[in-house]
């Protein structure tokens, strides 16, 4: 829990900055005359008492980039909230919710990983789901091997390496190559979605199949190479209240945000599909 | 005779409790996460999660890793830790804190570090592969290297502090003996030391043992060829706990037969 | 090396004439440390002892260490047997050790101790093995090759220390305080063998000790060493008689003084005169036991006794049968006497007494 808390707040400091810039482009994206403006009107429509307090984000590794810059945006259109993430593999944040950790929002990659928290009774309502998310192929930058499909990664010398069958992007792969027809000996199985990139962008391994939002955010240290069997395995995004929010109603305000046209515009932005 | 009244006395003597007390604290503080791993096994389906021959084949491959990685720390770390306790030279103090760097780097980071200096691009890593055609990671030597290099600072302190304690004036009384200064370390040294260099390779085994983070870093995950137990653990947890308590167990278990066994086999022989 | 081969010319040929110097030991040992130095010139033919003799911080096992190659010299030289050993390292000297507290192998028997050092120098196991049991045996340990060091008693760890040191035949043997670690009944009898063992040894041994008597039993000649430096250099009776500082007085238990004679009177730098036998001139030193003095609880009347001052008891100290009294005023000196003359006399610290030597009791001789 600690060493989670800690990531969060290091995080924190980093995108704060990263999320004003984002946030300024948001603003000029709206075509708005002022941020201010903008702010005023989100803080009418919700039309709720003056929200306040600390808001407990737990959210997929995969939201980082997305959920920090609309974190920002929450902070912004609510002067006086402060919106608090915990960044992990979705198992292991669920694990932490049945366990008793404190949190108001969850949002997971997958819905398997949410039935846990439901079946446990630990969420307030039913989850929604709120964006989608597709593999792609994250190939060294420029596409050296020139890997056009999953099947050019079966047969050559490629070092492969995917998402472990345990963690939802592994699973999700599995199910494409499953659908295909295709047999993968990968190098190794990768404990989450992000180390599996982590092998690319160090040039260990000359591919993996992760997810679309994950080749975005790596930038140009890594190529992506969409193939038409990631149709067949794509991942629902749920989220929820949780039941034991201590801050219930600014974490159904965080939801809406979310959902909103705006928070769908930063997910699609860092790679996710609408639901 | 002499010593029989005095040792019953010591015997009945009452521990303080100001020791005492604290002391159980600690015990209690240690005991009780893994006491309650026992406690919440899943006992009934335990054979069946013991039948999958994928178990056995992650505790084998551990043991072998943890293994090597102990006599690899072995052959270079004593070595090292001789030189820093026995020689002087300039920066020596902070060579040692350099050795120690290891034990405070979280060992994910470690294992980046490792890819970066042997990985397929990395600053050693490239030259290997080109001259040798070796590559490290995704191999078990891989795990046995990434393995080595979180747990040998462990042997490192302590053959160093055992060697700090034990008298220099043996290795004088080997050379004006017509030893070279390799033959008193060889001859004299190391046996005198073995009993501290027994600890720091136990403290090694055990770590090495348990490695996870630098090991996944820099070996990846495959099943027999770098999935040691802690992997298979950390995996089996993202979707069945049951299965990685059951796990953790196997691999307590054969930790505590070894080093048991070890202990009793080192008491006998002294 | 051929060790061996060394031993027969150093025991078949004699030295040539006008030569002394190319067999035994010729070392100025200079070890510069900063705020101490030591300089010491040490010479001895084979089959000498000697004894470095010394308070305790005088460099005395400096010495030792630097003949051993185990402190570097930063001055001086160091020649045996005709060799220059100066930039030799410890393991290629022909110089066995026998250290303060043995430091016996704790890990291997008597006899693999003693087996070290012809093993080290190119000795196989069994031979080596052979060698070292004919020392223990020699040493009368034979009973005792199995045993572990921590089995054995103080005299038998030294005497297995001895054979240890004896078995590379060395040319040079040190002896760091031999005996120090040993009870006094044990000392006794350690010592005798040892002074047979060396008498026996035929290359130069040095010995360093702070005891006086160990110096004097063992050793042939003493070499004296105070503060680094070499203050008196002789045979143990020369020494005894003749102490040329306070420290060596004190050693061999004798008061001494110095000052300036004038025929049988020897007027003292700082005190009184003190009437000699002996007829000098200028500077000398004047020596007597303390067994020498008498001591009075009042003037005595028709007394011969020239030499008589006037005293006061600053200590006392009971030594076997004997008190030792320590007395200051006109002149500083220790006195002996019977355990019944202390109390007949009442003696007490503070109590005023006189003190008289007779000029036949004193010794003087030039400074």
């Amino acid at each position: 829990m600690t060493r989670s808390v800690r990531r969060t707040h290091r995080i924190r400091r980093t995108a704060r900055v990263a999320g004003a810039g984002a946030a300024a482009l948001l603003a000029l994206s709206a075509c708005s005359s002022s941020s201010d403006t903008d702010s005023d009107s989100a803080g009418a429509t919700s039309a709720s008492p003056k929200l306040s307090g600390q808001v407990t984000v737990f959210a997929a590794a995969s939201l980082k980039e997305s959920f920090t810059t609309l974190g920002e945006t929450f902070e912004k259109q609510h002067p006086g909230t402060e919106v608090t993430f915990n960044f992990a593999g979705s198992d292991t944040l669920a694990a932490s919710i049945t366990g008793g950790a404190p949190a108001d929002v969850f949002a997971s990659a997958s819905p398997k990983t949410m039935a846990t928290v439901t079946d446990a009774g630990a969420a307030a309502g039913t989850p929604a789901t709120f964006v989608r998310n597709q593999l792609e192929i994250a190939t060294l930058p420029g596409n050296p091997d020139h890997v056009s499909s999953l099947k050019d990664l079966t047969g050559s010398g490629l070092k492969v390496v995917l998402c472990d069958k345990t963690v939802p992007c592994g699973a999700a792969a599995q199910k494409a190559l499953d659908a295909s027809g295709l047999e993968l000996t990968p190098v190794s199985y990768e404990q989450d979605v992000k180390a599996a990139l982590t092998k690319v962008e160090l040039k260990e391994a000359d591919a993996a199949v992760v997810y679309k939002t994950d080749v975005k955010a790596a930038g140009d240290k890594v190529t992506g190479v969409d193939f038409p069997e990631s149709a067949k395995a794509v991942n629902d995004y749920p989220i929820t209240l949780l039941k034991d929010a201590p801050n219930t109603d600014a974490a159904r305000a965080f939801i809406e945000l979310v959902k909103s046209a705006e928070g769908q515009r930063v997910l699609t932005g860092a790679g996710f599909r609408t639901p | 005779m002499t010593g029989g009244p005095r040792r019953a006395r010591r015997r009945g003597r009452m521990v303080p409790a100001p020791l005492l007390v604290p002391a159980l604290v600690g015990l209690a503080f240690l005991l009780l996460p893994l006491l309650a791993l026992v406690i919440r096994a899943p006992w009934s389906g335990l054979p069946e999660q013991l039948s999958s021959p994928e178990v056995w084949q992650a505790l084998r491959l551990s043991l072998l890793c943890a293994t090597s990685a102990t006599a690899l720390s072995l052959l270079v770390g004593v070595p090292l830790a001789w030189l820093l306790a026995r020689t002087d030279f300039p920066g020596r103090g902070f060579v040692r804190a350099l050795v120690t760097l290891p034990l405070v780097l979280p060992p994910v980071v470690g294992g980046v570090a490792l890819l970066l200096a042997f990985g397929r691009n990395g600053v050693v890593g490239q030259w290997l592969e080109t001259w040798f055609g070796i590559t490290l990671p995704f191999t078990t030597t891989g795990v046995v290297l990434a393995e080595t290099f979180v747990a040998m600072p462990f042997l490192v302190i302590s053959v160093e502090g055992t060697l700090r304690a034990a008298d220099p004036r043996y290795e004088e009384a080997a050379t004006t003996l017509g030893a070279s200064r390799f033959t008193a370390f060889r001859r004299v040294t190391l046996p005198l030391i073995a009993p501290g260099i027994a600890a720091g390779a136990v403290l090694a085994w055990a770590r090495a043992l348990g490695e996870f983070g630098a090991t996944i870093t820099f070996a990846g995950n495959f099943p027999g060829r770098t999935q040691t137990m802690p992997l298979a653990v950390y995996l089996a947890l993202q979707n069945d706990p049951a299965a990685a308590i059951a796990l953790s167990l196997v691999l307590l278990a054969v930790s505590i037969a070894v080093l048991a066994g070890l202990r009793d086999r080192w008491m006998s022989a002294s | 090396m051929t060790d061996t081969g060394e031993r027969k010319t150093a025991v078949h040929s004699p030295a040539p004439d006008g030569h002394p110097s190319e067999e035994g030991l010729d070392a100025r040992l200079v070890v510069d440390r900063g705020s101490f130095r030591l300089d010491v010139a040490l010479t001895a033919a084979p089959g000498d002892v000697v004894a470095l003799l010394g308070p305790n911080g005088a460099g005395k096992t400096t010495a030792l260490r630097a003949l051993a190659g185990l402190v570097p010299l930063t001055g001086g030289h160091l020649r045996l047997d005709g060799a220059a050993l100066d930039r030799t390292p410890p393991e290629s000297r022909p110089v066995g050790v026998v250290f303060q507290d043995y430091l016996l192998f704790p890990h291997l028997t008597a006899l693999d101790n003693v087996a070290f050092g012809p093993r080290c120098r190119g000795a196989g196991k069994a031979q080596a093995r052979v060698q070292a049991a004919a020392w223990l045996d020699r040493m009368g340990l034979a009973d005792h090759a199995g045993a572990r060091p921590r089995r054995l008693s103080g005299g038998q760890a030294q005497r297995v220390a001895l054979a240890r040191a004896l078995a590379t035949h060395p040319r040079l043997l040190l002896l760091d305080e031999p005996l120090a670690a040993l009870d006094a009944r044990t000392r006794l009898e350690v010592r005798a063998q040892l002074r047979r063992h060396l008498a026996e040894f035929e290359a130069v041994a040095v010995l360093v000790t702070h005891d006086p008597l160990d110096a004097m039993v063992l050793a042939d000649r003493l070499v004296v060493v105070e503060d680094g430096a070499v203050v008196q250099e002789g045979g143990p009776a020369d020494i005894a008689r003749r102490p040329r500082t306070d420290y060596i007085a004190q050693l061999v238990g004798l008061n001494l003084y110095r000052g300036r004679a004038e025929g049988h009177t020897v007027r003292l730098d700082t005190g009184p005169a003190i009437t000699t036998t002996e007829d000098l001139a200028g500077p000398v030193f004047v020596a007597f036991p303390p067994s020498a003095v008498t001591l009075y609880g009042a003037r005595p009347t028709g007394s011969s006794a020239r030499n008589l001052w006037r005293c006061e008891v600053a200590g006392l100290e009971s030594h076997g049968d004997q008190i030792r009294v320590d007395l200051t005023g006109e002149l500083a000196l220790a006195a002996d006497l019977t355990t019944v003359a202390a109390a007949e006399l009442g003696l007490h610290p503070g109590a005023p007494v006189w003190a008289t030597v007779k000029a036949t009791q004193t010794h003087a001789y030039p400074a």
